[in-house]
């Protein structure tokens, strides 16, 4: 009994912190812009930098404007489905009245009903899974994305490599515990079908699998000369060291997990010399807005923006072009902002960073991709 | 005033009555519901209170396992796991048969405890014949099999019926139907039918349940032959037969908490369900004291709210977290400051 009375102290202290946390929205001048990623744990790289790069934005379009416009807050969610509903509740307490949605898609599916049920309007700036945006025939009409979706992808991979005729036999090795590896290998598969390209070894692993010899044995055998990676940077790493390390040197292609492998701890950057990725954005292009974001993002955090901040900052600007066009004020409430937002992202264009952008009424986004080629340790537009 | 006073006194008292447990579970209860009906409580705190019961749940099933018939399961998030998706099959396959969401709940929560407690009795049948970690090894591998096995699992329904295939998506679902699950995504457009009230019910049932064996003949069984095998063999217990009671029962509770848990999202991934989730509930149950049901309690509830109240840390609150961890660990295990906290207590005592 005694243990239990130190226990009911500290029980009650608990709910008295609770009740703590309890208060009534504020009111606010700002438009509220939430969103979550995973600031935290395995793909915090790409969370991180899509809040900084969010922040840059909503930083600007403040200064321009003269006051507080935008309003911005990101919560972690740490790439989980558990934890994203809690980062959503967090945000509709705090007041959220538009939002850039969640980082990754895993973590989008558990809140993708929440948004909708809630009106909501949310722009991902790179969950990619088509779940996102509609399940089945049920569209979300109040969600869309900035990145390409995972099967659009995988069709604009095997596109690009037959149209720059990069090579004719080609081989892939993806993750078949992952939704986003097995959805742009089937759509690559098919569409390498259509477009000419032979597809001679399909070979797969599971998460946390650290030997990709045998897959790399069996690309080789059959004379692969282009090995497609439709899988996150962490694997990909240890596939080119092993097949640095076999002396097996085909050109390697990702897709827009493949982004941030250079900025891994450990890896050897050299290694990653040609390898080929589709990304929306190069950070070494030349143009005005490319170079304004480049140079503020080093400026404010000190590393070179992948293409997820890039995604977060068209984002950002996207919102703001529509809220701009739509008149919308801080105190409409979310449903009414949402409504117009729906109105203008279906009808509007937006010129971003990652390319001119028009938005389907399904939520897809339509723009024209991108390769880069990795050249001296750095993103090089790929002609 | 004084003689009820006593009587209740005297309930508290009684050993391993469990009367503690339930008074914490639904004084929460209740606090939670007065809350919400007042509009009090925040969103973050109304999407944690599910899971949180949950995760009371499977703590309490592993407490059962591990601290009263000494057995390391380090497997039950896969338990968690089979009777998430066995409930969001059940649960979607039924939609339309039954539109009653409590009833349909009930029957999913019953199918997940069925399906769960059979694996575990499955997994149990080679491995608690034997003497020493073997449960801990198997459960592992079993943990891990389960989640690559649900990952690769297509299940689908329209008008035709089930339409099933593994590792390769060949099922070809038609305009009216649906997947139940898809692979690596998991199950997806689940509707939400898990409610608090039902999982504090669940859990009440959970602590009736547990309670009833610590107090009956098979508890004291498993107890004797936790502590000492053979002795326990020579006065005639069936040490396997006792072990497998312990085991099973734990399962069935955790697929049955897995039912909630997987009903109260509108997408479960089988990923979710790893090595780590295992961990986490070992975490509680050690945390709260091996065989101290009131304390799994507390540290369940404790240590799943607490990294997200932490939320106003930001970038700390992880780091503040593993800290709160080994805090509680080196307090809890201290037997200075316990016998300090008691001397404070004792003194008090005197007072009055």
């Amino acid at each position: 009994m005694k243990k239990n009375n130190v226990i009911k102290v500290v029980v009650v202290t608990m709910i008295l912190a609770l009740l703590a946390g309890c208060g009534a929205k504020e009111g606010s001048d700002s438009i509220k812009i939430g969103g979550s990623g995973p600031l935290t744990g395995d793909a915090a790289v790409y969370g991180i930098d899509v809040m900084n790069a969010a922040q840059l934005a909503v930083d600007e379009i403040n200064a321009k404007e003269g006051k507080e416009y935008f309003a911005f807050k990101m919560e972690d969610d740490a790439a989980d489905p558990e934890k994203s509903p809690i980062a959503y509740s967090t945000l509709m307490d705090w007041g959220m009245q538009v939002s850039i949605y969640t980082v990754t898609s895993g973590a989008g599916l558990a809140v993708a009903e929440d948004y909708n049920n809630d009106r909501i309007f949310a722009l991902t700036p790179s969950g990619s899974n088509t779940g996102l945006i509609y399940n089945g025939k049920v569209n979300y009409d109040n969600a869309f994305q900035v990145c390409f979706t995972d099967p659009n992808q995988g069709r604009a991979s095997a596109d690009y490599i037959a149209e720059h005729k990069l090579a004719s036999k080609v081989a892939v090795i993806y993750r078949s515990d992952d939704d986003y590896s097995k959805s742009i290998y089937a759509t690559f598969v098919e569409e390498a079908a259509k477009v000419g390209l032979e597809v001679v070894s399909e070979t797969s692993f599971l998460k946390d699998d650290a030997d990709y010899s045998a897959q790399l044995l069996e690309a080789e055998k059959n004379g692969a000369e282009l090995v497609f990676l439709p899988i996150y940077y962490q694997p990909a790493s240890v596939i080119l060291t092993q097949a640095n390390n076999s002396g097996y040197a085909p050109i390697f292609f990702g897709v827009d997990g493949m982004d941030g492998i250079l900025g891994l701890d450990g890896f050897k950057a050299e290694l990653a010399e040609g390898v080929y990725l589709l990304t929306p954005f190069a950070a070494d292009a030349t143009d005005d807005a490319t170079v304004h974001f480049v140079t503020a993002f080093k400026e404010a955090y000190g590393t070179v923006p992948t293409q997820f901040a890039a995604d977060a900052y068209d984002a950002v600007y996207a919102i703001y072009q529509a809220c701009k066009a739509g008149n919308v004020t801080p105190d409409m409430a979310a449903a009414d902002i949402c409504d117009i937002m729906i109105d203008q992202f279906t009808t509007m264009e937006y010129p971003g960073l990652t390319g001119t952008s028009r938005w389907a009424v399904n939520g897809e986004v339509n723009k024209s991709p991108k390769a880069v080629i990795i050249n001296n340790g750095v993103y090089v537009a790929a002609e | 005033m004084a003689n009820i006073k006593d009587k209740i006194k005297n309930i508290y008292k009684k050993k391993n009555s469990g009367v503690m447990s339930y008074t914490i579970v639904i004084g929460l209860y209740l606090v939670m519901e007065i809350l919400m009906k007042t509009g009090n409580l925040t969103n973050l705190i109304k999407s944690l209170l599910v899971p949180c019961v949950c995760y009371i749940i499977v703590a309490v099933a592993l407490n059962l396992c591990v601290g009263l018939s000494g057995e390391l399961s380090l497997g039950h998030a896969g338990f968690m796991s089979i009777g998430a998706f066995t409930s969001v099959v059940v649960s979607g396959t039924l939609e339309e048969v039954i539109t009653n969401d409590i009833l349909r709940l009930v029957i999913a929560v019953i199918a997940a405890a069925l399906v769960a407690s059979i694996i575990g009795y499955l997994v149990s049948i080679p491995v608690l014949k034997l003497e020493g970690d073997y449960l801990a090894i198997v459960t592992l591998a079993f943990g891990q099999i389960i989640k690559s096995i649900i990952g690769n699992i297509y299940l689908g329904i329209d008008e035709k019926g089930f339409q099933f295939s593994f590792i390769e998506d060949t099922t070809k679902i038609s305009e009216n139907g649906k997947m139940l699950i898809s692979g690596p995504t998991g199950a997806t457009g689940i509707s939400r039918i898990s409610t608090f009230t039902a999982a504090v019910v669940l859990c009440i049932i959970a602590l009736i349940i547990v309670y009833h064996l610590i107090n009956s003949k098979d508890g004291r069984a498993i107890m004797a032959a936790r502590d000492n095998r053979i002795a326990s063999l020579s006065v005639g217990i069936n040490v396997t037969r006792t072990k497998t009671l312990a085991f099973v029962m734990s399962v069935m509770l955790a697929g049955a908490a897995g039912a909630i848990y997987g009903l109260n999202y509108s997408s479960i991934s089988p990923a979710k369900f790893d090595f780590n989730q295992s961990i986490l509930i070992l975490v509680y149950v050690v945390l709260g004291g091996l065989g101290n049901i009131n304390g799994t309690i507390i540290a369940a509830t404790l240590l799943y709210i607490l990294p997200e109240m932490l939320r106003s840390l930001a970038d700390y609150r992880m780091l503040i977290y593993a800290l709160i961890l080994i805090v509680i660990m080196l307090v809890t295990n201290n037997d200075k400051l316990k016998n300090r906290i008691n001397e404070l207590l004792r003194r008090k005592k005197k007072h009055e």
